[in-house]
């Protein structure tokens, strides 16, 4: 039986009825067309998926789309203002931080709320903090510059 | 196996709702949900298919790190990373935190709760071994009643625990860590993140005057079809001053101890040789915070 769901999604209200055992990816793909979130490995290993929930980064094929009922979502198509690209966007332009970009939008999300934590911000709490995320292109070195320079750019240096 | 799609789903807003719910729903094939990071996955794979599923994950009564003065107590729908950074837990019993920081990655443990790990009941986890050097309690609810257990009694087999279809998991306590107490935890895997192929956690007390070990825990997974307290390595510590020979011996003690089984990771042999040397780094480590305390 279809279950109401409220949610805000990069900050549009949407009133959907979805399967009790769909998942949060699979209601931002199909029923809200948002296809910048992807699927991978569908086993919450890759972190293709990543999106964030009250700001914090979770794996949308892992999460029951019903338990976001009332809370806001932020995919990748939700982080530019308009056409102003996120400090974190930029940085992954300018240190190439991607090759066939399957990747991407879960590194950009996961790496967005890892520096908007706060903190400091070392290339070490970079690799274990993205530990989630697979890259099979091997993008992985510049994707750690990137995350590097997207905190000096946010912390204003 | 198919996926299911045609199950009833309860989002209950209250723990007596939950509770009532489940004692509803005993007699049925029903499945408590929280984060769903280890349920979900073999819910989609067809492993798992009930016909009724009560989602906790809303309760944010259960999400909560009480400090007292005996005990802490944390709500079992405490998300992991809730714990892992945690200045209560990390002065109260910093292996919690250590065991946390390896679990899976940063958006398994933001939306996973230690009570869903505990309940789930992998015979290769992270959280149990620690409790049980922390000599922790688990509080099991039910619309009848509550009682209270060792963590060690929990966990009674492959993927299978004590809580009956009407009891949700709902607390877990650890007492104040007596001084001169040091513990420690590590997991061999392949990639970071992994679950322990064996994992082993250690706690040593130590007498200050002698410098002698007087109480000791050692708890070992991935060891076995439950965690593993192992006692017969505990008296091997207990006791003792600990040297290199006692620790070498422990190792030994626990190698033999554990009650591996081979599967696509690494052999018996393997597993046991491993189980050796976690135990002596660990409780090496163990003996460094007690010393740092």
């Amino acid at each position: 039986m279809k279950q109401r769901l409220s949610v805000k999604v990069n900050g549009r209200s949407h009133e959907l009825d979805v399967q009790p055992g769909a998942t949060l990816a699979e209601v931002l793909r199909d029923e809200l067309m948002l296809t910048g979130t992807k699927v991978g490995c569908d086993a919450a290993s890759c972190g293709s998926c990543t999106v964030l929930v009250e700001g914090r980064a979770v794996k949308a094929c892992s999460v029951l789309a019903m338990q976001v009922h009332g809370k806001s979502v932020t995919t990748i198509e939700g982080v530019a203002d308009d056409d102003r690209l996120h400090p974190v966007q930029e940085a992954f332009i300018q240190n190439h931080g991607l090759q066939c970009g399957f990747c991407t939008p879960g590194f950009i999300l996961a790496s967005k709320a890892l520096l908007e934590e706060g903190g400091e911000i070392s290339e070490a709490q970079i690799r274990a903090g993205l530990g989630g995320h697979i890259c099979r292109c091997g993008s992985y070195p510049n994707i750690v510059k990137s995350v590097l320079g997207a905190a000096k750019a946010m912390r204003g240096a | 196996m198919q996926r299911r799609r045609d199950f009833e789903y309860f989002a209950p807003r209250t723990l007596e709702d939950a509770l009532d719910l489940l004692l509803e729903h005993r007699e049925d094939d029903t499945k408590v949900i929280c984060g769903g990071q280890s349920l979900l996955i073999l819910m989609k794979q067809g492993v798992v298919a009930p016909d009724y599923l009560v989602d906790i994950k809303g309760l944010s009564s259960l999400n909560y790190v009480d400090n007292g003065r005996d005990w802490l107590r944390i709500g079992a729908g405490t998300p992991h990373r809730a714990i892992e950074t945690s200045i209560a837990i990390a002065d109260w019993c910093p292996v919690l935190c250590e065991a946390e920081r390896r679990l899976a990655d940063v958006e398994v443990r933001n939306w996973g709760t230690i009570g869903g790990n505990l309940a789930h009941a992998d015979p290769s986890g992270d959280i149990a071994p620690c409790l049980i050097v922390l000599d922790g309690r688990l509080k099991l609810q039910s619309a009848n009643g509550e009682r209270i257990l060792p963590i060690d009694q929990f966990s009674v087999d492959f993927f299978e625990t004590v809580l009956r279809p009407d009891e949700l998991l709902t607390e877990i306590q650890i007492p104040k860590v007596k001084p001169y107490t040091g513990s420690a935890y590590t997991k061999f895997v392949i990639v970071e993140g992994d679950h322990p192929i064996v994992g082993a956690a250690v706690s040593v007390t130590l007498d200050p005057a002698t410098g002698s070990c007087r109480d000791a825990r050692v708890a070992l997974t991935g060891a076995g079809p439950v965690p593993l307290r192992a006692r017969r390595t505990e008296k091997v510590l207990a006791g003792n001053t600990i040297t290199e020979d006692v620790i070498a011996e422990a190792a030994d003690v626990a190698s033999n101890e554990a009650d591996p089984v081979s599967d696509m990771h690494a052999s018996e042999a393997y597993k046991r040789m491993l189980v050796g040397i976690l135990v002596r780094d660990v409780t090496k480590a163990a003996l460094q915070r007690v010393n740092e305390e």
